[in-house]
């Protein structure tokens, strides 16, 4: 055998070797599974221990290790373990969630409490159509550890429980609370003597001037371009009212050419046309894209209230970044300027086949005491579904804002979940969609038929479970 | 000491060839039997479905659009490799001969090799991080470079016209520097008095190559193809990395679309086993034609 045979022949061995690495790592679906049953720890529910804990039972609590870090999750878990002292707790941390979880799922073994997110999240359309997370509705209805008299349902911010709600049934705890809106630096805003713009056409108005002072008006992030969804569609919700985002997240026929997208679209369109976006932005990722907003390159950005932590190591002294609603298109708006999107976001559960679903409960009315989100809100600079969290806790600039334009906002708050009904339609298509629009490839009419047609594609696809919400 | 043989053969085949089997065989097979389920990877249940997956496959836009990128990586790729690699290992390795007896490289070559395999030496991940910054639209090295001179300077990886194309380059840029190693370790192996014997002759440098260096390199070049051409039908990291397919689908890959059918937009575990079983039987047809197509006669120096 020869040099030349010994290549070969490693050539053969690497032909199927390669292609090992594509096909999917051995997960068989066979094993494991009917025995863990869920609940395997229960203890006698007591006016003092309403969910039943057994309080001698190990928990285990899978954090994602993600912008917020872990470190506020190890104080929930000594707040759990000083009212527990004969538990343990199995902490641990990840940016996998899914490859790291998903053996023990298959093998009826998962942890009691996961922090279902960043991009590593599985997907929850999935896992809710498997029934594999637990109901939460009994903590509900449990009594605040720390506000007497009110239910943990008593102390939630609107909106915080029809997030996490699949066909009436309450599965996933989403902890923080979240605007989404376009931010500025007041700073800059001041130096320059520029007012926000309440109505559409004077953000038009602005964006010359702005356009005309050498700033770039917008940036966007190119690379993941349904940030600029966002805005778009609170610019229609807005409009044509809250019916515009039950239609989206309904999978209703032509939702995304409603009235009201169509103006949307329009508007939006006259930032494109007009050459108010930063050069370049369409190759940007999130992260180059804050960071040139950062550096003063553009105006305005479409974000949610995390980027001041997220920008917090780029952000200049004093530049006081600031949260607002999207501009009016009229008079004619069914609902007011101020009028935010507020969501709950960041997802906790419990699998329904963990041993210790009690304690997972009890971890959650732990996380949602005031005591609790205040220690959450302290260390990481975010908002919790919990109200009143941010008593008695100092805020950053940013975060104050967002504070501000909530209350501003009150009632007249709106949210869409097909993102959470249906992970694919935003992070795939609508998001490609956005990517041919913004970047000015693609018109308006053409904008709103991508969508649609990827709505439509969920829609006709039986295998994807749907969810209905109502108005 | 013959009888100690079988013992010894025995001990050192058994490890690979368990590991093997439980690691590449199994996990084969299972992707078959999955394949043929909609299973949705987060509990035990799964059902049969039999040839579902695949009919959808058929139908399925996204899954053609990425095969169609694939093909051009397998068109492109090994072409413009092998032909770098060629190149650059010849000018090394016989590349200055003016006014010099002999054969020799072009001047540096000791450096050159060295520089050509870096790229080798970084993680593909790396290589992906550096190139984003390289294509920067503003602060970018090749906008920066090109702005510098006056010329246009597009978006590169926020453009769908040329996203695919940036990242192809990069494909190239991380391989040649292995192949320029590959060939050239196989051209010290050509007796040096045929190539004095060509120039003898008179012959140019490309006749050299083509006559010459190229057929007696055969067998090397055959196996280069052959890896890269399973290299062109993944190129997943480098894409997931760089432009994670888009913009608008425009750099998507087979292997990117099995992969977020799976852990990214879904769980969709039996129909990501389809497209895997797919990119199987691609990959083994590819390789058997290519090991077909470059048959030739061998040739023996000894």
């Amino acid at each position: 055998m020869n040099r030349r045979d010994i290549l070969r022949r490693t050539a053969t061995a690497g032909l199927l070797a390669t292609p090992a690495a594509g096909l999917l790592a051995g997960c068989a679906t066979g094993g494991g599974g009917d025995e863990g049953d869920g609940g395997t720890y229960q203890g006698t529910k007591t006016e003092q221990n309403p969910l039943g804990v057994k309080e001698d039972a190990p928990l285990e609590v899978v954090i994602f290790n993600g912008g917020f870090g872990e470190e506020y999750a190890k104080a929930h878990e000594a707040m759990y373990t000083e009212k527990y002292p004969k538990s343990t707790i199995k902490h641990s941390a990840t940016q996998e969630i899914n490859k790291t979880l998903q053996p023990r799922f298959v093998d009826g073994t998962p942890p009691d409490v996961v922090n279902n997110s960043g991009a590593g999240q599985i997907d929850f359309n999935g896992l809710v159509s498997q029934n594999a997370i637990a109901d939460l509705g009994e903590l509900l209805n449990a009594p605040s550890l720390d506000v007497p008299g009110k239910t943990v349902k008593d102390t939630l911010l609107p909106g915080a429980v029809e997030v996490g709600s699949y066909d009436g049934r309450f599965l996933v705890l989403n902890y923080t609370y979240t605007a989404y809106g376009i931010w500025h630096s007041t700073k800059l805003f001041a130096d320059r003597g520029w007012q926000y713009a309440k109505t559409w056409d004077e953000h038009i108005a602005l964006c010359k001037q702005i356009k005309a002072a050498g700033i770039a008006p917008w940036t966007y992030a190119g690379k993941h371009p349904r940030y600029m969804s966002w805005p778009l569609i609170a610019t229609a919700i807005k409009f044509g009212g809250p019916s515009v985002a039950s239609a989206i997240d309904n999978l209703e026929p032509n939702a995304w050419k409603s009235d009201a997208m169509k103006a949307a679209a329009d508007a939006w369109h006259q930032i494109v046309k007009d050459k108010y976006i930063l050069d370049g932005s369409p190759g940007l990722d999130h992260v180059q894209s804050q960071t040139a907003w950062c550096q003063g390159k553009a105006a305005f950005i479409s974000c949610g209230s995390w980027l001041e932590s997220e920008q917090k190591k780029v952000t200049p002294e004093g530049f006081n970044m600031t949260i607002q609603p999207t501009p009016s298109l009229g008079s004619g708006d069914k609902l007011p300027f101020e009028a935010i999107r507020g969501t709950a976001g960041e997802p906790f559960m419990v699998p329904a086949k963990a041993k210790n679903v009690a304690g997972g409960l009890e971890y959650f009315r732990i996380m949602l005491s005031k005591k609790g989100a205040q220690d959450f809100t302290r260390k990481v600079s975010s908002l919790t579904v919990v109200a009143g969290s941010t008593e008695g806790v100092e805020l950053p600039f940013g975060l104050g804002t967002v504070v501000k334009a909530l209350d501003a906002s009150g009632s007249t708050g709106f949210n869409w979940v097909y993102n959470n009904y249906y992970r694919k339609l935003e992070r795939e298509l609508v998001d490609a969609a956005c990517g041919e629009f913004f970047s000015g490839r693609i018109g308006p009419a053409e904008f709103l038929d991508q969508c649609q047609k990827g709505a439509d594609s969920i829609a006709q696809d039986s295998s994807i479970k749907k969810y209905k919400r109502a108005a | 000491m013959r009888h100690g043989k079988y013992p010894l053969i025995v001990t050192f085949l058994v490890p690979p060839l368990l590991l093997y089997g439980i690691f590449v065989i199994s996990p084969y097979l299972q992707a078959f039997q999955i394949s043929t389920t909609d299973w949705l990877g987060y509990s035990a249940e799964a059902d049969p479905v039999g040839l579902a997956n695949f009919e959808r496959l058929l139908d399925d836009g996204r899954v053609w659009n990425a095969l169609k990128n694939n093909a051009w990586l397998l068109a492109v790729v090994p072409v413009l490799t092998i032909g770098l690699g060629l190149f650059f290992a010849t000018m090394l390795a016989m590349g200055g001969r003016k006014g010099r007896a002999g054969v020799t490289g072009v001047r540096g070559t000791s450096v050159y090799r060295m520089v050509y395999f870096f790229p080798q030496v970084l993680s593909v991940v790396i290589i992906a991080l550096l190139w984003r910054e390289v294509y920067h639209p503003n602060s970018g090295l090749l906008n920066g470079a090109l702005g510098a001179v006056g010329l246009p300077t597009p978006t590169w990886l926020g453009d769908p016209r040329t996203a695919f194309w940036c990242v192809l380059a990069v494909m190239v840029w991380s391989n040649v520097g292995f192949y320029v190693v590959l060939f050239g370790a196989a051209m010290s192996a050509i007796p040096r008095d045929i190539y004095e014997a060509v120039m003898l002759d008179g012959a140019s440098r490309w006749t050299t190559l083509r006559k010459i260096t190229i057929p007696l390199l055969w067998d090397t070049v055959q196996v280069a193809w052959i890896y890269l051409a399973i290299a062109a039908l993944d190129g997943f990291i480098l894409i997931q990395q760089m432009t994670n397919g888009g913009p608008n689908f425009s750099s998507d890959v087979i292997g990117l679309r099995m992969y977020e059918t799976a852990f990214g937009s879904e769980n969709r575990f039996g129909y990501a086993s389809a497209i895997g079983v797919v990119l199987f039987f691609l990959t083994l047809s590819v390789a058997v034609l290519a090991l077909r197509a470059a048959r030739r006669d061998r040739i023996e120096y000894s």
